[in-house]
């Protein structure tokens, strides 16, 4: 079938959600493409909360929120996105309470505040309450109170369609051509689609599943990242991946910082609340990048949990009702995934790989942008954790993606209503869905002997958690780019049981499989370049950061053989470098 | 240790009907039933199909019938069940493959309740005011996931699936009760229906299969109450 509409959002997540709102509103024919039901996006496990500078318990300003973030990014952030976050933050949580999100109030019945990782009062003083939550089920309460305004404004939804393919008229985007649609397939029956736009947003959220043990859903493989890097747009900062400190050990599951703000602390062996010795003003709420590199340090010096790879999340002197009152769920993680009691009992954790702060290259208008000099590709968008418009530099700090899901998927929407109001909708392309069908069908139909997306998967996850993890070295990474290649050839050679057409969901992750070792390349050899430490990339064998040499953005582009680096600049409009303490 | 693991199969492209395999699955104690499932599918078949997304109990994709009760395979785990464990799709919903069943209906019916917040008075310029009792009154009913695993578990709506279902109920009891929204009387409405509350027979195996442990029941009743108390 051939479906045509003004605009395309694909994915629906908080970004995809709030977009396809605002093109409701505008009046704009639009479709939102999702491959798994939108309640079911992984915005929903977002716990912690959002930042504004509301300032309801305590004096804040949206120039600290800017300046935080910019410091906490280790200065890799564009100071004009920054801006425009942290000054929107504020009204677009109004907005979602006006909504009826069910934020926590303070006792005078306003938006309650938290604590979170690196938000500070007064350029870097003290923590300040910042988070707005909603118990700690904030991502939860955002993905349905959007999806339900989406539900009242009637926006049309396609579920379970996974895009496979995006379209271009006029040539591929490097020539000069612009978005036109894309091609999906139905995964009840197997068959593709194409849907024509004037406009195409990807909020196809992030791609941790690239390392073994991670916080993200099975499902997030970074196909809106994949496709746009096969289609010739660079993809930006690549090698920033943020790990968290609190993952449940073994298995990655997320236990919010929502946990530190409210007074948890980080025990190692000795008993020792180990973060005075890193970070002696904010302790256990400094930025992510710095508590995970402590854990790992303390863990190799031995003072791991009886000498093991974890140490202690300890929230017992909460007391029972702020425990159960405002952590619940992750209470309740604890003790099923864990079998620990957080009321008696200190919780092991480990850090796990949680976040990309790079992906689609993309202004403050949400535009997809393709080289050093920001040339936008006409009616393509990005927004929310699979693009990089770069609000989180090279680290980013707790609470900030549901803001900037919030800040740009509104953006988005906006920018999208007015673009597709000004130009005409693509003609049908012909055989439009001809390339990916070749591509499908050389899996389904190669003979059951080749290689297994399960092993490749699991050797990609190895790989990348071992030498591609919290610390680095050119070494590790050399290797990591050897293996990478390796499992693209066996990638290749794929082949699966399921013939069907229904629900193959074998055809599905092996597909998917693909773009995670597209992101995978351009990840370490992003990485393998970089030569300083910055944010969340921490090399061993150059441990300082180098703004002379890499205050820049890498782009990576697709190549036959390995992607090619370019750079761009770093808008600094407000706050110079500096050397980041805390 | 060694877990047999019954799983019904049903794949419409060559099944003329479901049918039961046994699989015999290495297992930790401390693995969820969605670890074993994600094993047969590498090791053993991978044609096996299900739903799942974040893999801890949030998304709400992968509820199933786990040893005869509706549960999400995500959360529930091997040394919860012992070593013969059985998993067949939820029950009263169509079935389109192996675990996956047609969720389309059971969509329709959460939006038959509008569950939206409905307030058309003016915007003010900050966040409305709210007080933490207000807030505490409807908060359990927030939680939910719309995993369908208490309407799949319902006797009521096996009997009669235009029955609009304990999850839809709990939607509508989001906002019903909740001091910001203006909409309760349209949708207490839709609920005195005859597929509506009344069909709830109180037979608790709503609340049993929820994992977000929400006290359906009670959800119920007080909807059921405030129709009542409308008409009063
Ligand atoms: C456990 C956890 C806790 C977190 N807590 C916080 C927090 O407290 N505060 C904070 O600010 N951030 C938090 N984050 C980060 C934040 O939640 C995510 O970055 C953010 O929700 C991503 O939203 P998104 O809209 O970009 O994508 P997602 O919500 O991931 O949605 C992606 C969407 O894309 C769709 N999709 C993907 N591929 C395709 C395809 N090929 N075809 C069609 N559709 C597709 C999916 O169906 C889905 O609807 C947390 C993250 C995790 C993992
Ligand atoms: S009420 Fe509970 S069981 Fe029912 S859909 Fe919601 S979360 Fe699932
Ligand atoms: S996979 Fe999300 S609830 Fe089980």
């Amino acid at each position: 079938m051939d479906y045509p509409f003004d605009a395309i959002v694909v994915g629906a997540g908080g970004a995809g959600l709030w977009a396809a709102l605002e093109l409701a509103r505008e009046g704009v024919n639009t479709a939102v493409l999702t491959k798994l039901y939108p309640t079911r996006s992984h915005t929903g496990t977002a716990q912690g909360g959002v930042c504004a500078a509301l300032g309801n318990l305590e004096e804040d300003h949206w120039e600290w929120h800017m300046f935080d973030t910019v410091k906490g990014g280790d200065y890799l952030v564009d100071q004009d996105a920054a801006e425009v976050l942290a000054r929107e933050a504020i009204e677009t949580v109004i907005e979602l309470e006006h909504m009826g999100l069910p934020f926590n109030r303070t006792p005078d019945g306003k938006i309650d505040q938290r604590r979170f990782g690196g938000h500070t009062s007064n350029y870097g003083e003290a923590p300040v309450r910042r988070a707005c939550f909603a118990a700690d089920r904030t991502g939860h309460m955002i993905l349905q109170t959007l999806y339900q305004q989406c539900i009242k404004h009637g926006v049309k939804f396609f579920d379970e369609f996974g895009v496979v393919d995006l379209l271009f008229e006029g040539g591929e985007p490097d020539a000069g051509g612009r978005a036109a649609g894309v091609v999906a397939q139905r995964l009840a029956d197997g068959q593709l689609h194409t849907f024509r736009a004037k406009a195409v947003l990807l909020a196809t959220g992030g791609f941790g599943r690239m390392f073994r043990i991670t916080s993200n859903a099975h499902s997030l493989t970074g196909d809106g990242v994949a496709l746009c890097y096969r289609h010739g747009i660079p993809l930006q900062d690549m090698e920033f991946f943020q790990f968290h400190p609190t993952g449940i050990v073994g298995i990655g599951i997320l236990l919010s910082e929502a946990a530190r703000g409210e007074g948890g602390t980080l025990l190692n062996d000795l008993g020792e609340r180990f973060m005075e010795r890193y970070a002696p003003k904010l302790m256990e709420l400094a930025p992510r990048d710095m508590v995970s590199r402590a854990m790992y340090q303390e863990i190799r010096a031995g003072r791991g949990i009886g000498g093991k790879d974890y140490l202690y999340l300890d929230v017992r002197h909460l007391g029972r009702k702020v425990i159960e009152e405002k952590l619940p769920d992750i209470t309740d993680f604890a003790r099923i995934y864990q079998g620990v009691e957080p009321l008696t009992e200190p919780i092991p954790v480990q850090p796990t790989a949680h976040y990309a702060m790079g992906g689609i290259p993309t202004n403050v208008s949400a535009e997809v942008t393709r080289d050093e000099k920001s040339t936008v590709v006409p009616g393509l968008f990005a927004a929310g954790e699979c693009a990089c418009v770069s609000v989180h530099g090279a680290n980013r700090l707790g609470t900030n993606s549901l803001v900037d899901l919030l800040v740009f998927g509104r953006r988005a929407g906006r920018q999208m209503a007015r673009y597709a109001g000004g130009v005409e909708r693509p003609r049908p392309i012909p055989d439009a869905v001809e390339a990916v069908r070749a591509e499908l069908e050389a899996i389904r139909t190669r003979p059951s002997s080749g290689e297994s997306a399960a092993a490749i998967r699991t050797d990609l996850q190895d790989v990348m958690m071992d030498k591609v993890g919290v610390y680095r070295d050119g070494k590790m990474l050399t290797a990591a780019l050897a293996r990478v290649r390796e499992l693209e050839a066996r990638h290749d050679r794929i082949s699966i049981t399921d013939c069907g057409s229904v629900f193959n969901t074998e055809l599905i992750e092996a597909r998917e499989l693909g773009y995670l070792l597209d992101i995978a390349h351009a990840t370490v050899s992003g990485a393998l370049a970089r030569t300083e430490s910055r944010g969340a990339h921490s090399r061993e064998d150059y441990p300082e950061r180098d703004d002379k040499k890499w205050l820049k953005h890498t782009l990576a582009y697709r190549g036959t053989d390995g992607p090619t680096l370019r750079y761009k600049d770093v808008s600094i409009t407000r706050f110079e470098p500096k050397p980041r303490t805390y | 240790m060694n877990v047999d693991l019954r799983i019904l199969r049903y794949d419409p492209e060559r099944d003329k009907a479901p049918h039961w395999e046994t699989y015999a699955v290495a297992a930790d104690p401390m693995d969820r039933v969605l670890d074993l499932l994600i094993k047969v599918k590498a090791e053993n078949d991978g044609s096996l199909s299900f739903r799942r997304s974040c893999g801890h109990g949030i998304c709400g994709s992968d509820a199933m019938l786990i040893n005869s009760r509706n549960r999400l395979a995500c959360r529930i785990r091997v040394d919860q069940l012992g070593k013969k464990i059985s998993v067949a799709p939820l029950p009263g919903l169509p079935v389109v493959k192996d675990l996956i069943v047609e969720m389309s209906g059971f969509f329709g019916k959460y939006r038959s309740v509008k569950p939206y917040l409905i307030n058309d008075q003016p915007e003010p310029e900050r966040e409305r005011l709210q007080t933490q009792k207000d807030r505490a009154r409807y908060d359990d009913t927030t939680k939910c996931i719309l995993c369908a695993a208490c309407t799949s578990a319902c006797p009521s709506f096996w009997a009669r699936p235009e029955y609009v279902g304990p999850a839809a109920i709990v939607q509508a009891h989001r906002f019903i009760f909740d001091s910001r929204d203006e909409g309760a009387a349209e949708r207490l409405e839709i609920l005195a229906d005859e597929n509506g509350v009344w069909r709830c027979r109180t037979i608790f195996n709503c609340v049993d299969a929820c994992p977000r442990g929400i006290n359906i029941t009670r959800a119920i009743l007080e909807v059921s109450s405030a129709i009542v108390g409308r008409r009063g």
